[in-house]
């Protein structure tokens, strides 16, 4: 999708998110940080609050309870369905790098306790773009949810589509969405948690389809990269533009939570919601 | 075997010969053997248009899918359809030039029509924005879909739209919720949908109103993830081998029916559909025609999961290691 010309971030981006080193330089304050105060303050920057990006495995241990998490459909992984430039070798490099086989890890686990369906994109893989497995493995943790009677949540952090599947990763938005209205269907809760950076088709899919969302702060929201807006308007875009709170004062989410409560916010929501057991009386008959 | 004439010469003399063909027209009945000329011209520019696109080039199709003279949702819903009203606003924010939607008959029935507005000169594109809808223009299809929902008409959707359009405001109003909004009232619809895509398919801007129990492509029509000068950029850091990536896109209509994205290719005139629009016209109505009545005869229940099962299966990939990046399923 437009995201796609502004150019492969991940490769900047895996640097400043597993700084080398004893010390990590905050990309937003610049101080300099010890490593393993760093990691003990969950990747928040202890001197500005600036949440560094998780990989989809951080993102699980932040989210689900020690030993509880059953993963799915590990095994997929991509082809190379059109052929296309670079593709195999990026896509080996990234399986490489990571030891993953794609940029999305699901399965179900515990929050606090509370079951649910959980799928959580990784940006350092191949920049958590939405290629055929991320759609696969998307639309079938809705299905199981529905199958299972389970709430979801979703983790996101993307840069859209993948380019290098052509239409076919455009039709995983349709795939991933049909998946989530059968979730609404059966009445059961989806909370879409949008991390740094989501954007292009994964925005335009299922992450904008949760009954709540919450962001976490600073985070980069949207549809279109800032260069292609700017390109078009030939404009400077405004101060905090695409951000977790421009998104708030718009409402587009429900709720900015700091990295230290995402946890419990999810559990409360989810319990609030009808999950974990409590029984709520179905008026909808 | 000859060696292949070169594309750019041989595009250079059908130019030179059609400018010919029209200057000779216009000078009219004083030329001597004016028929016998014309006729000769004419076949010379139909064998030269056939060598051109026996076998167009993915870029030839991008630039027949971008074509000034295409024609546009006007002429479609001129040719196609009688008794057109358009309806206007989204009832939230406003009404989006750059998206069409209304009530029509097509073939003698009422169905609901939803398309992307280009205009035809540079004037009217200013006011459609090149028919890059805002959200408004994608809430407003979702809410005129809603309404052939309740109603019970069948819709069809045309589809010709270089993207969402990327602009701040469209940002403040939820593009990406509106475009996943309107995938999913299509995903969800009872009524029966059919899509055609006319022009440029441009991605989620284009999937916003393209998903459908049957996807028609038209022949020259494209259908893409990202602009080919978009795909150049990020691959080679040049957006100059534009043709390069239009190639590894898989963006014709062939393609896509080879990946199971498109049921149909809708056949054009040789060479495209602005040459002829009448018979283009009358092609694609064809087409919806039948395909309308064939997913109407089914039950609104099985029709719902078919259209499920469709896009369920889309897309390629692999559960067995030693496949990785061969070819796949
Ligand atoms: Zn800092």
């Amino acid at each position: 999708m437009l995201n796609w010309l502004r150019r492969p971030k991940y490769e900047s981006v895996e640097r400043r998110d597993i700084p080398a080193g004893l010390w990590a330089k905050c990309p937003r304050c610049g101080q300099l940080v010890y490593r393993k105060e760093l990691e003990r303050n969950l990747k928040v920057c202890p001197k500005c609050g600036y949440h560094h990006r998780l990989s989809g495995p951080e993102r699980l241990r932040l989210l689900v309870d020690e030993g509880t998490f059953e993963e799915w459909d590990a095994e997929l992984a991509s082809v190379d369905p059109l052929g296309f430039p670079e593709y195999a070798d990026r896509y080996r490099h990234a399986v490489q790098r990571t030891g993953r086989r794609e940029a999305v890890l699901t399965g179900r686990g515990r929050i606090e306790g509370v079951e649910a369906a959980v799928a959580v994109l990784d940006f350092a893989f191949l920049g958590g773009s939405m290629g055929s497995v991320v759609g696969e493995k998307v639309a079938r943790t809705f299905e199981r949810a529905v199958e299972l009677r389970l709430p979801v949540v979703t983790c996101s952090a993307s840069g859209g589509a993948r380019m290098q599947e052509g239409v076919l990763s455009l039709m995983q938005l349709a795939k991933t969405v049909a998946a989530v209205g059968r979730l609404h269907t059966a009445g059961l809760p989806f909370v879409s948690v949008l991390c740094d950076p989501t954007t292009g088709g994964v925005t335009a899919s299922f992450a904008m389809l949760g009954d709540v969302h919450v962001a976490e702060p600073g985070a980069l929201i949207g549809f279109a990269g800032a260069r292609v807006i700017e390109q078009t308007i030939r404009q400077k875009l405004p101060e905090g533009f695409q951000t977790a709170e421009f998104l708030l004062r718009r409402g587009l989410v429900d709720l900015i939570v700091p990295r230290s409560e995402l946890k419990s916010t999810l559990a409360r929501l989810l319990r609030l919601m009808g999950a974990g057991g409590e029984v709520a009386v179905d008026h909808r008959a | 075997m000859t060696t292949a004439p070169d594309r750019g010469e041989q595009e250079r003399e059908l130019q030179q010969l059609e400018e010919q063909l029209a200057q000779l027209q216009a000078a009219g009945s004083d030329v001597p053997d004016l028929e016998t000329r014309l006729q000769a011209l004419r076949e010379r520019v139909q064998a030269l248009r056939e060598a051109l696109w026996r076998q167009p080039t993915p870029w030839q199709v991008v630039q027949a899918a971008r074509h000034p003279q295409r024609p546009k949702l006007g002429d479609y819903l001129q040719r196609l359809f009688t008794d057109v009203v358009e309806l206007h606003g989204d009832r939230l924010f406003g009404d989006d030039p750059a998206m069409f939607c209304g009530l029509a008959r097509l073939d003698g029935q009422a169905v609901v029509v939803v398309g992307h507005h280009k205009g035809k000169d540079t004037r009217e594109n200013v006011h459609r924005r090149w028919g890059m809808p805002n959200p408004e223009g994608y809430r407003k299809a979702a809410r005129v879909l809603r309404l052939a929902d309740k109603l019970g008409l069948p819709a069809v959707t045309l589809v010709d739209t270089p993207a969402a359009y990327p602009g701040v405001e469209a940002e403040e109003r939820g593009q990406a919720e509106a475009i996943a909004r309107s995938i999913l009232t299509l995903a969800q619809l009872r009524s029966p949908v059919v899509v055609a895509i006319t022009g440029e398919g441009g991605s989620g801007g284009a999937l916003a109103i393209g998903v459908g129990d049957r996807v028609l492509m038209m022949q020259y029509a494209i259908y893409s993830v990202i602009p080919p000068e978009g795909c150049a950029a990020i691959l080679w850091r040049d957006a100059a081998r534009k043709e390069e990536a239009a190639s590894a896109l898989k963006l014709t209509a062939q393609d896509l029916l080879e990946l199971g994205v498109v049921d149909e290719v809708v056949p054009e005139p040789l060479g495209g559909a602005h040459l002829d629009p009448e018979r283009a016209a009358q092609f694609l109505r064809e087409a919806l025609v039948r395909h309308l009545r064939e997913v109407q005869a089914l039950p609104p229940e099985e029709r719902l999961q078919r259209r499920y099962d469709k896009y369920r299966r889309m897309g390629r990939f692999t559960a067995h290691p030693e496949d990785l990046l061969a070819g796949g399923r």
